[in-house]
């Protein structure tokens, strides 16, 4: 039988053939340093049917790869090897006019980023409609909303007429979900389809994305820099590194049996995994009972932090000048103990961010107190507030935006010293050395901008400025959330020396719950606004009272797989 | 919507009472006395230039002056100019010549700049592209009275396409020319604009994810990389009428048009207040307008931008 007997039909391939397989694939780029191989000897199989996840830290090679599947490489990339076979048809360097025709109908594709995939001028309807128009499928008003309502967007009918701004992430992955599967495409490329969303709206769409596929019988090629996800989702995972594929296999087995040294690195730092083991870590050292007194006493305790009633509320216009209130805040009261790490968990929307903000005194508060070190901080002066920010220093999320680009590294980090007139000249350049040293980032970072620094070296930076004025206190707001992996798990580490080392009180905000885990000894879970629920993290996570945090801990992919049930 | 216009519409007074009085004040204080200037080397009796200056209350103090202005102005009555010609029937007769040339030289334009600049766009890099741009750079570079005399040489005395100049036989046909020398300044720009927003908008990840839902080439290219990359242009060009219309007098001083440009050229000669305060009212109110034209087809174009409801 050769490969143009099988026509492309409903019935599909027979079963023992597989769908995508991918032969030696190598992909290079020219770019102005001349050409880079983006992807050396990929090997992929997916057969009719099953999910396949490929995992890899940003730059393994694992999107180049799906794309070079749908044909939708950038300008400067191309197939310079191997095969890329489609039911047996080589499609590596198929015409643009081929591709066009398996786009849509035999590979659909979901994409990563739900706010920059819709276009913002069309409305998501028509948006829907011109997928259904260019494969030959019935498109009127009622087939659109069908699609939509299939991809678990309420309201279809309505919602189909609204532009993307007007919808929620979650909601814009849902129509992003519905494209992409409207003409049921055999193969369905997942590229990172839920990593811009929050944790329980993660779990939704995968469940619903995982009903949909298996309903339809699609295959997937599921992208993802998350092992916890990957190997709940999968049925097979192929683990890429710097563009080759260093192991693959069942998803279970690959887990609890890595082969190859890179797999077992992933394995050991994935957060949603290793949970388990860093608490125990965490026991032998500290006895975490001593840190966590009852309420009460911990008012004679050493409180570094009490925050008490604490609200904010902002006015939102409503035209015509008329305004009604929202309660970002809403009488939210806890104390950090000092030398200790508090983690504020939420979604996006809980108000988390807001009660840094106002820690840091770059919000005002409209009703309730901040007590640092016993002092009201609303009744600073001036002078007192430039001491009190010596002491309090902010880490936030994103290494590349908090960095100034005109500002070497040294400079940056000496920034704060000048501004608080400490030293003279030398000693600050002495000072700049030690913090580069403690974040173990070599001298010779000084002399270098930020572009020229990778995402985890940039967070050190942002570490070492923090850390150059010797504060007592460090507010994390998302410190680690936009590092792979592997890097976070570094920068968790490093954190968590300082502070044995310096005597450091984090107060960490986050909305990954593996991550707090790993670092926090207290636990304070936000929804809209209010606190739901306090404790030791032992306490919250092994007996969460409230059903808002029991499910904001299902969400965790991958939760499941390692801990004991009585815990799930 | 409607909210959004009118404060829209009436955010014009202050702006219209702002730039007549402006104007006027300039007008008045040009040097020279423009009755005597009337008249030129056989000055006519003192009986007669104080009787003019009373026509033309030129005898009046500035801000009685203006009041008078406005008060005519607001009876539609703006009185007669220096030769002793209704300037509302002046207005009436250059403001067509002058927005037909504008409309021509806006459509070539909007028609080649964006059309271009779109297939530059699309072949970054390549021949087309780097000519295209060459060209632009070439025509922004060289002012627009050589370019507009080297037209009228070429394509009107060399080759004899068309009229060489415009004179009192105003049509679409005898404007083309200077509507396309008019045009090649903003063409460039627009040209430029367009082949820049194209680039940027190709590698947006909405065009991805149009391609790979399996749209053809064209539907990529015309619904999502060039729809949204008419959204500088539009501005550009709509703000670009306004000078299209009063930047013409070079253009039209060159071409004989006897349009807005040329009239307002001599009333400024002249020192001829109320003409070039009723010439350059009228341009004040067009380019008002055409800027409220150019928001809400921006907000048509891009849904994220919705005005007061």
């Amino acid at each position: 039988m050769t490969a143009s007997d099988v026509t492309i039909t409903e019935a599909g391939t027979p079963a023992d053939r597989p769908l995508l397989e991918i032969r030696d694939l190598a992909i290079t780029f020219n770019t102005s340093n001349g050409e880079v191989n983006a992807v050396r000897n990929a090997h992929l199989t997916i057969m009719p049917g099953e999910t396949v996840a490929i995992v890899g830290e940003s730059g393994s090679g694992k999107s180049t790869t799906a794309l070079a599947a749908i044909g939708l490489l950038p300008g400067n990339g191309r197939v310079s090897g191997g095969q890329i076979l489609l039911d047996g048809e080589d499609i590596s360097h198929a015409s643009e006019k081929r591709m066009i025709e398996l786009r849509g109908n035999t590979i659909g594709m979901v994409p990563q980023d739900p706010m920059s995939n819709l276009n913002p001028v069309w409305k998501i309807g028509y948006q829907v409609k011109e997928t259904l128009q260019a494969n030959g499928r019935p498109s009127g008003p009622e087939d659109i909303a069908k699609v939509l309502a299939e991809a678990g967007l309420p309201d279809a009918q309505r919602r189909a007429k609204q532009y993307p701004h007007e919808f929620s992430g979650g909601m814009r992955q849902r129509a992003l979900i519905a494209i992409g599967l409207s003409c049921q495409p055999r193969l369905l490329i997942a590229d990172e389809p839920t990593s811009a969303l929050d944790v329980t709206v993660q779990r939704q769409i995968l469940d619903h994305l995982e009903g949909m596929t298996s309903e339809l019988g699609t295959a997937v090629l599921l992208i993802t820099h998350d092992l916890g996800l990957a190997a709940e989702r999968a049925d097979k995972v192929v683990v890429m590194y710097r563009g080759q594929v260093v192991e693959s296999g069942p998803s279970l087995e690959l887990l609890q049996n890595p082969q190859h040294p890179y797999t077992r690195r992933l394995v050991e730092s994935a957060p949603s995994l290793a949970s388990r083991r860093i608490q125990v870590a965490k026991e032998q050292g500290v006895e975490a009972a001593d840190l966590l007194a009852p309420a009460a006493e911990a008012v004679a305790a050493d409180n570094v932090l009490q925050i008490q009633d604490l609200r904010k509320v902002y006015k939102l216009r409503q035209g015509l000048g008329k305004s009604s209130d929202f309660a970002a805040v809403d009488g939210v009261s806890f104390n950090v103990l000092r030398g200790t790490t508090t983690a504020i968990v939420g979604e996006s929307g809980s108000g988390k961010s807001t009660v840094a903000k106002m820690v840091l005194q770059l919000e005002k508060p409209t009703d309730g107190k901040i007590l640092f070190d016993g002092v009201d901080t609303s009744l600073l002066k001036p002078s007192e507030l430039f001491k009190f920010r010596r002491r309090v220093q902010p880490i936030f999320q994103d290494p590349y935006g908090s960095l100034d680009p005109m500002y070497n590294i040294y400079r940056t980090i000496e920034e704060p010293l000048r501004v608080h007139k400490i030293g003279n000249k030398a000693s600050r350049e002495k000072k700049v050395r030690e913090l580069l040293d403690q974040v173990a980032l070599p001298q010779s970072t000084m002399q270098r901008y930020p572009n020229e620094l990778s995402g985890g070296q940039r967070q050190r930076v942002a570490i070492a400025r923090a850390l150059a004025l010797d504060p007592e206190v460090i507010i994390c707001d998302e410190a680690v959330s936009a590092l792979d992996v592997l890097v976070q798990a570094q920068v968790l580490n490093l954190l968590a020396d300082l502070q044995s080392n310096l005597g450091l009180t984090y107060l960490f905000i986050t909305h990954d719950l593996a991550v707090v885990r790993q670092i926090a000894d207290h636990v304070c879970v936000m929804e809209k606004g209010r606190l739901v629920e306090t404790g030791s993290t032992d306490g919250v996570f092994d007996a969460p009272q409230q059903e808002y945090t029991k499910a904001l801990l299902n969400a965790i992919p991958g939760a499941k797989l390692m801990l004991p049930p009585e815990v799930a | 919507m409607i909210r959004f216009i009118l404060r829209r519409l009436l955010q014009v007074i202050p702006v219209f009472l702002g730039t007549t009085l402006l104007v006027y004040f300039m007008v008045f204080a040009l040097p020279g006395d423009p009755i005597r200037a009337l008249f030129g080397d056989r000055p006519p009796s003192e009986a007669v230039i104080a009787a003019l200056r009373q026509q033309y209350n030129l005898d009046q103090p500035f801000w009685v002056q203006y009041g008078l202005f406005l008060k005519n102005l607001f009876t539609f009555n703006l009185g007669v100019d220096f030769t002793g010609q209704p300037i509302a029937a002046t207005l009436g007769r250059v403001f067509p010549v002058t927005v037909m040339l504008a409309i021509e030289a806006l459509v070539i334009q909007a028609v080649f700049g964006i059309g271009f600049g779109l297939i530059a766009g699309l072949r970054k890099g390549k021949i087309f592209d780097s000519s295209v741009l060459l060209a632009s750079l070439v025509v922004i570079a060289i002012p627009i009275f050589v370019l507009g005399f080297v037209l009228q040489l070429i394509f009107g005395v060399y080759l004899g396409w068309a009229k060489p100049t415009v004179g009192t036989d105003v049509s679409w046909g005898t404007l083309l020319l200077p509507a396309f020398a008019l045009a090649l300044v903003s063409f460039a720009y627009v040209l430029r604009l367009t082949r820049a927003s194209v680039i940027e908008n190709s590698t947006a990840d909405y065009v991805r994810t149009a391609t790979a839902k399996g749209l053809s080439r064209r539907r990529v290219v015309m619904a999502h990389i060039l729809r949204n990359s008419m959204i500088p242009v539009v501005t550009y060009l709509g703000a670009s009428l306004g000078g299209l219309m009063g930047g013409a007098i070079v253009t039209e001083g060159i071409f004989n048009v006897p349009g807005v440009g040329q009239k307002l050229y001599q009333a400024i000669l002249r020192s001829e207040g109320p003409t070039v305060v009723a010439i350059v009212s009228v341009l004040v109110l067009v380019f008002v307008i055409a800027n409220l034209l150019v928001d809400l087809l921006y907000a048509w174009l891009d849904p994220r931008i919705r005005y007061e409801k």
